[in-house]
């Protein structure tokens, strides 16, 4: 068995415990004064240098906002967040850098630090010294990243690579204002901003995020990634992303996320939009790994987002990919509206809670178009005394004829203390459409435990090895070196869990 | 604006109002039922309970009372060979049953008694509490197998619409068995508005079947609390047909080791009606299993619903619960909404729900037609093997029977 | 009893029969054989009326009267019978309830008088005698929980109770050892007769050991590329489809 070698040997290799990305920059900040009011969304805009429309955009979203009550359906609890009592832009000092040279050293170092090569030649050379365990795209040459920091994106790698082939890929800023056709043309279509309360207000506040266009019948030289990490206190990250792959266009793009550990809870409500035409092709992989607070249920993210694909082309595909081991509450729903007919939806999700966290995630497939098709996989692993909730919904209008879905949910427990549960909504109007759900809820068997503790194994990495084989379904889902950590990552996240 | 105006409670209030004075037992735990029927009001797809079947429109009709007296002898239909119990407009009617032996039978509005299971939470539980005038109780005592008993709920057709809202208790003491055969017909508009508390002591075993073949004007609601004590077991099984707007809502609870419950049910729908089985089954004690397998057989411009949660609390470990729902729409304008739920605190339990949606296998039917099975005669073989799973597990064989031929039934007038 | 004239048919746009001509006279067993793809099992199918595949030219007529003009109901009451390769599964629906109202049917569309519940038992346990099927058989639902051999047993049965005038096996001894494919042959040797024919694809010689066939077909690509008797079955079971094949081509 070389793989579940390989998989107890990185298991094993992991001695440290607890979160290790937890560390704070110390940079000269540009902070904006915590509230939020038609003037905050003002002083963003004209920071970012905003045209009128933009402007004009957020401040719409800002009134929806105002006028929405803030969700309560999803099975997690918190105290009452003061939106008053954030600060809601914050950059570093120096002006944006012209070129990769530029970033400010303390940055450099910071991403360093993280495993995120950020000098092309670096990443060229591959493998970037420790402590990257859990980071995307380290020591992988092939992959272009955009760094945000807080509030703005620091570096995006290899452009000039990604020109050539047609490729756009910059921070959504600058798409803005290179690109404000495109941005103009596609912003908001997918998630409208009155969609949902976190929606509203990412559209008001947003402040970065990546834009990604890849041109008809382009298939992106290399793997896309960006890498957010909120540093500032008392912030929030507010990223909005924009993928739009044209006719034929095929993009793999990867999103990974750290911040450090601080007493205080912390906002993340990001909105991402993919739409894909005709035949092209977009897989959306994230490794979310935001701070979870500590054994007691103090601090980390609150990670609201608001995930989703329009599958306008035919034939056209979108696959979401999530291994989420991070936050202290993720409320999360990557989904596709499958309008293009043969459009493919795909969404394969891992969700690990421990300690006190909560997850409520999952996923929603509109199938509008005759002959669409979609599939859900998602493992859930509740441990300490965490919840976690799959929520889903696949709907079948009347239209989709001959629509397929196959959902599949699992539930592992470990430990008596946390909670798993599984709420999916299916509607179907179509009587050639075919739908099958299926869910379980299980326990690491104590004879399979026995079994690997009988060849010499540890419980913990006994564990680690039960949990990697029940999420591999999903994890083969990823792209490989992303695969590697991913599988790391789940062993950090439950360690403490059992014994 | 008046809240209540807003929630369709309104007319049900200043009914009760009326009716204060008048109607048997405490009226402490009906004012309670009012104030919370008022802050709630009519069920709507607001409530994430009813998120795909509103009530509101209980609130566009104006509901009289049944007239106290039944005027002709109302046409029973097909039933089993077995002791029966009349509701005319439900309101219990001595002259009409045959009471059974080992069961004893007591009218709610001789003895008036409310249970004591929960149901302030639930809408239509409170309506029912603040507005019940009768109903029957069941009491079978500690070790007596009193076999099987009808339970006949006639709307007869007379002064339309009506709504009536019947109380009705199944108690059976330790190691007691019952067989309760409940039937609801009717004719024209109405309410029929029914609440149903079990309680299965240690070792009883209550088999509670359903045929709901109400008129197709009529609203149906029913709610049924079971509780189920250690090596108790609840049997339920429910056969919709009838009503325009159905709601079968069954809260089943585990309270001690080595319970057992089976759900199980179908809905054959047709025309608009709209068609709802709601179950929760909350495991509180630990080596229970459940099990349900709901069917759905969706015509025309129906719309069947099924929503299952299962719980699991933390004490209840080696829950083994299982639930399983599947659609057959047999009709582009036909709709399935389901929503399986699991709830799970426990760690060491097998629990697992599965759904289907489609229709009728291309494959199976032309296989049985290549036999020389006509077409339609072969969808008919079909439907009925699709409800075989839920069906057969019904043990007492007279009312399979009687659920299978009304099953024809409905097929025959479909076609 | 068969003719089948210059018959094409498609599935899915693809091409699959693509002529082919055949004449069964009753009380005539003729075999079907040929390579894997061959459009044998596509040729069943288009005869029993499977809607998945489209018939693009030619024409069968069966007893006189035009096949493909009927529903699939009307092919069996008119006395066709496939026996599938594959056999399908309907779980929840009894085999003595199943094969008591396929006969029935056929029954009625001949203008026979329908059996009751006695009367048919009788014959189907008489006929699963014959054929050495347990009687439980016939208590459990249609294929559901059967081996590959009952299956293919069980297809037989409603063969032999549905008295069919022409029998298409599919492959029906696929899958089978010696004892079953012998129980197998028995079964269509029983009827046997000058008003009975029979259409037998497979792979293999050895059915036909137990089998003996009138005239062999080999069909490739679509098309019979080669008939004889008895002994071009054993050429082929001696020396493979490529020489037949080949020299077709």
């Amino acid at each position: 068995m070389p793989a579940a070698t390989e998989t107890i040997d990185t298991v094993q290799s992991l001695t440290q415990s607890g979160y290790k990305w937890g560390f704070e920059t110390d940079i000269e900040m540009d902070i904006a004064p915590k509230g939020l009011t038609a003037d905050t969304v003002r002083m963003i805009s004209a920071k970012k240098e905003e045209p009128e429309w933009l402007l004009d955009w957020r401040l719409a979203a800002f009134a929806a906002w105002e006028a929405m009550v803030e969700p309560n359906w999803a099975k997690v609890g918190y105290p009452k967040i003061d939106y008053q009592d954030i600060h809601y832009y914050a950059a570093p000092k120096r002006p944006a850098p012209k070129s990769l040279d530029d970033v400010d050293p303390e940055l450099l170092a910071m991403y360093e630090k993280l495993g995120i090569p950020l000098k092309e030649r670096a990443a060229l050379a591959g493998v970037e010294g420790a402590g990257m365990e859990g980071v995307i795209g380290s020591g992988n040459p092939n992959i272009a990243i955009d760094a945000v920091f807080d509030s703005v994106s620091v570096a995006t790698t290899f452009r000039e690579t990604l020109a050539k082939s047609g490729v756009i890929f910059c921070p959504i800023s600058e798409a803005v204002r290179e690109h404000p056709e495109l941005v103009r043309k596609y912003l908001g279509t997918v998630v409208p901003v009155s969609d949902n309360y976190f929606a509203a207000l990412n559209s008001a506040v947003f402040t970065d995020g990546s834009f990604v266009y890849i041109p008809k019948g382009v298939r992106c030289p290399m793997e896309l990634s960006t890498y957010f990490r909120i540093n500032a206190k008392n912030s929030g990250q507010f990223e909005r992303t924009l993928i739009i792959a044209d006719d034929g266009a095929q993009v793999s793009y990867l999103e990974g996320c750290t911040a450090p550990m601080r007493d205080e809870n912390q906002l993340h409500a990001a909105v991402v939009e993919l739409v894909a035409f005709d035949d092209a092709q977009i897989k959306y992989s994230t490794v979310q790994n935001w701070y979870p607070g500590d054994a007691n249920g103090r601090g980390g993210i609150y990670n609201f987002v608001t995930k989703r694909a329009a599958c306008r082309g035919a034939r056209s595909k979108v696959s979401w990919t999530q291994v989420e081991t991070g936050s202290a509450i993720t409320w999360k729903y990557p989904s596709c509206v499958l309008q293009g007919e043969g459009s493919v939806g795909e969404f394969y999700s891992v969700a690990v809670t421990n300690n006190r966290q909560q997850a409520d995630t999952g996923t929603k497939m509109i199938h509008i178009g005759k002959n669409t098709r979609s599939t859900i996989v998602s493992k859930g692993i509740s441990a300490g005394r965490s919840d976690n909730t799959y929520r889903g919904l696949v709907r079948i209008l009347p239209k989709a004829s001959g629509a397929r879905n196959h959902t599949q949910c699992d539930s592992l427990l470990i430990g008596d203390q946390c909670g798993a549960h599984t709420v999916p909504y299916i509607e179907s109007r179509n009587p050639t459409a075919k739908v099958e759900h299926e869910a379980t809820t299980s326990k690491i068997a104590d004879d399979q435990l026995f079994y690997c503790r009988s060849r010499g194994l540890s419980e913990e990495d006994a564990v680690g090895l039960i949990v990697n084989g029940f999420c591999k379904e999903v994890l083969k889902e990823l792209p490989m070196e992303f695969a590697v950590e991913a599988q790391k990552l789940l062993a950090v996240s439950l360690e403490g869990s059992v014994g | 604006m008046n809240q209540s105006l807003h929630n369709g409670a309104d007319a049900y209030l200043s009914r009760y109002e009326g009716l204060r004075d008048r109607l048997p037992g405490d009226a402490a735990i009906r004012d309670a039922a009012a104030a919370a029927f008022k802050a709630g009001g009519l069920p709507s797809m607001r409530d994430e309970d009813w998120r795909y079947t509103s009530l509101r429109a209980l609130a566009e009709t104006d509901f009289g009372e049944p007239l106290s007296m039944v005027a002709t002898a109302p046409i029973l239909g097909d039933a089993i060979d077995a002791p029966r119990l009349v509701l005319v407009d439900g309101r219990y009617q001595p002259d009409l049953s045959t009471p059974p032996v080992g069961v004893t039978v007591t009218p709610f509005s001789e003895n008036p008694y409310f249970g004591r299971l929960p149901d302030t939470k639930r809408p239509m539980a409170a309506l029912n509490t603040m507005l019940t005038e009768d109903g029957v109780q069941l009491h079978v005592a500690a070790g007596v197998d009193a076999g099987a008993l009808v339970l006949l709920s006639l709307a007869p057709q007379g002064h339309r619409p009506i709504a009536f809202h019947p109380r009705h208790g199944i108690h059976l003491e330790a190691g007691a068995k019952l067989t309760v055969l409940e039937i609801a017909r009717g004719e024209g508009a109405y309410l029929h508005n029914a609440v149903t508390e079990a309680v299965v002591a240690p070792g009883a075993v209550l088999t509670h079947i359903r045929l709901q073949d109400e008129s197709r004007d009529a609203f149906h609601v029913n709610t049924t609390f079971a509780e189920v004590a250690e090596h108790g077991t609840y049997d339920a099984f429910v056969l919709t047909l009838g009503a325009q707007v159905a709601r079968t809502e069954i809260h089943a609870r585990l309270i001690g080791p080595h319970g057992m419950v089976h759900l199980n049910g179908a809905q054959l729908l047709g025309g608009q009606q709209h068609g709802d089985i709601t179950t929760v089954v909350a495991h509180d004690a630990p080596n229970c299993g459940s099990r349900q397998t709901i069917k759905n057989v969706l015509s025309d411009r129906s719309r069947g619903v099924f929503q299952g949660r299962i719980e699991v609390a933390r004490a209840a470990q080696k829950t083994d619960g299982y639930q399983m729902n599947q659609a057959l729409l047999l009709s582009p304008q036909a709709e399935i909404d389901c929503k399986p739920q699991l709830e799970i605190y426990a760690d060491d339990v097998k629990c697992s729900h599965g759904a289907t949606v489609g229709e009728l296998d291309a494959d199976q039917l032309f296989y049985l037609r290549s036999r020389g099975v006509p077409d339609a005669e072969a969808r008919a073989i079909l439907v009925r093997a699709f409800l075989a799973e839920a069906m057969d597990p019904i043990a007492h064989d007279d009312a399979r029977a009687l659920l299978e031929r009304a099953i024809e039934q409905w097929w025959e007038h479909r076609a | 009893m068969l003719s089948v004239n210059n018959l094409a048919a498609r599935i899915d746009e693809k091409e699959i029969l693509r002529g082919i001509s055949l004449d069964v006279p009753a009380g005539q067993v003729h075999a079907i054989m040929g390579p894997n793809g061959s459009g044998k099992s596509t040729l069943g199918y288009v005869l029993a009326g499977h809607e998945g595949y489209e018939v693009t030219g030619g024409s069968v007529t069966f007893g006189g009267a035009d096949l493909l003009a009927m529903e699939p109901e009307e092919r069996a009451a008119a006395g066709l019978f496939l026996a599938f390769q594959a056999p399908l599964e309907l779980p929840g629906v009894n085999n003595a309830n199943f094969l008591r109202t396929a006969l029935n049917a056929v029954r009625r569309a001949r203008g026979e008088a329908e059996l009751d519940a006695v009367g048919f038992l009788r014959l189907a346990r008489t006929e699963s005698k014959r054929l050495h099927m347990p009687d439980d058989m016939l208590k459990r639902n249609v294929n559901v929980g059967f081996s590959g051999g009952e299956k293919k047993r069980n297809e037989v049965l409603q063969m032999a109770i549905l008295r069919p005038k022409l029998a298409v096996l599919d492959e029906t001894d696929s899958g089978l050892d010696i004892d079953a494919l012998r129980i197998v042959a028995d079964g269509v040797n029983a009827l046997r007769s000058p008003e009975f024919s029979a259409l037998v694809i497979t792979h293999h010689q050895r059915l036909l050991d137990h089998l003996v066939p009138d005239r062999v077909h080999v069909l490739s690509r679509g098309r019979i590329v080669r008939s004889g008797g008895p002994e071009l079955a054993r050429e082929l079971e001696a020396n493979g489809y490529a020489g037949v094949v080949a020299d077709a081509a």
